[in-house]
């Protein structure tokens, strides 16, 4: 399951969001953070608030604030406000044109498909917040390790 | 959170048959004999209790080798009662497994469920648990 860009801006914005719903975040803040055009986020975001995941803030110091529910709201949840429901390989060939090695992999893709949807819809934003916090982290040094040259 | 009891075993069963709509009198009867209350080491069955109510339940075990991996606490069953959930009693009932795995050695608990459980996927996920280097396979016998 490959992610379009789009889906992963989404997905980089609501969890910069829902860090803290309580705080407006500026669009243009995470545009610049993630290296893309304000025109291009605004699209995203659009969709975004009209799903109901963020809304909008006017006035000075507006932009955007989460108002899902974060123990809820699944990362399959947000992807699937962008992405069309995957078909695994076997592109534009109907199932009685496929080749028996087509539809082999096929069912190799559609394996792999399975389990990445089954993460996705099993991860809550609540579960992203506790993630990113234990990244964000200090890494711990890291252990010592004795090597002995062959 | 403690040990079950024999005398919890109905509303155990009641339970696990709330949740997934079978009643399964002897396979409950006998987990009970093979886990409940200190039958086996390194074997445990929890129940959550509020008031006289049984209101969630977990079993779990220190598996040896199983794998090929190095022992490690598996929790297999874990259920709680519709009315009860978002209150922290599933946290709880791990909290209290793992408490007991740590006493006796280990240092990594894993579980499997079915891939479209996603409410007790979220559950596992939100109290930690990520994909582990086991992979589950099957395939149907002729």
């Amino acid at each position: 399951m490959k992610l379009q860009k789009n889906t992963l801006l989404a997905l980089y914005s609501v969890l910069e969001f829902a860090a803290d719903p309580s705080r407006h975040v500026a669009a243009a803040t995470i545009a610049e953070k993630y290296g893309v055009s304000q025109h291009h986020l605004a699209k995203v975001l659009s969709e975004l608030a009209r799903a109901g995941v963020v809304e909008s803030v006017r006035g000075v110091g507006g932009g955007y604030r989460f108002v899902g529910n974060l123990r809820r709201l699944t990362l399959m949840d947000v992807i699937t406000l962008f992405e069309e429901p995957t078909q695994a390989g076997n592109a534009g060939t109907s199932p009685a044109e496929a080749t028996p090695v087509v539809r082999a992999l096929d069912a190799v893709l559609s394996e792999i498909d399975q389990m990445a949807q089954a993460t996705f819809k099993s991860i809550t934003l609540a579960t992203m917040r506790r993630l990113i916090g234990l990244q964000a982290a200090p890494a711990r040094a890291p252990a010592r390790t004795s090597a002995r040259a062959a | 959170m403690r040990p079950v009891r024999r005398g919890d075993l109905d509303q155990v069963i009641a339970l696990d048959a709330t949740v997934t709509g079978l009643e399964k009198q002897n396979y409950w009867r006998s987990v009970y004999r093979r886990y409940g209350a200190g039958q086996r080491k390194q074997s445990h069955f929890l129940v959550a209790v509020a008031g006289r109510r049984i209101v969630g339940f977990l079993i779990g075990e220190v598996r040896d080798w199983e794998f090929g991996s190095p022992p490690c606490g598996w929790v297999f069953a874990i259920d709680v009662s519709p009315q009860m959930r978002q209150a922290g009693i599933g946290t709880q009932l791990l909290q209290a497994v793992c408490t007991l795995f740590r006493r006796e050695g280990v240092r990594k608990v894993r579980t499997m469920l079915s891939s479209d459980n996603t409410l007790i996927l979220s559950f596992f996920r939100s109290q930690g648990m990520m994909a582990g280097s086991l992979i589950p396979l099957e395939m149907d016998l002729p």
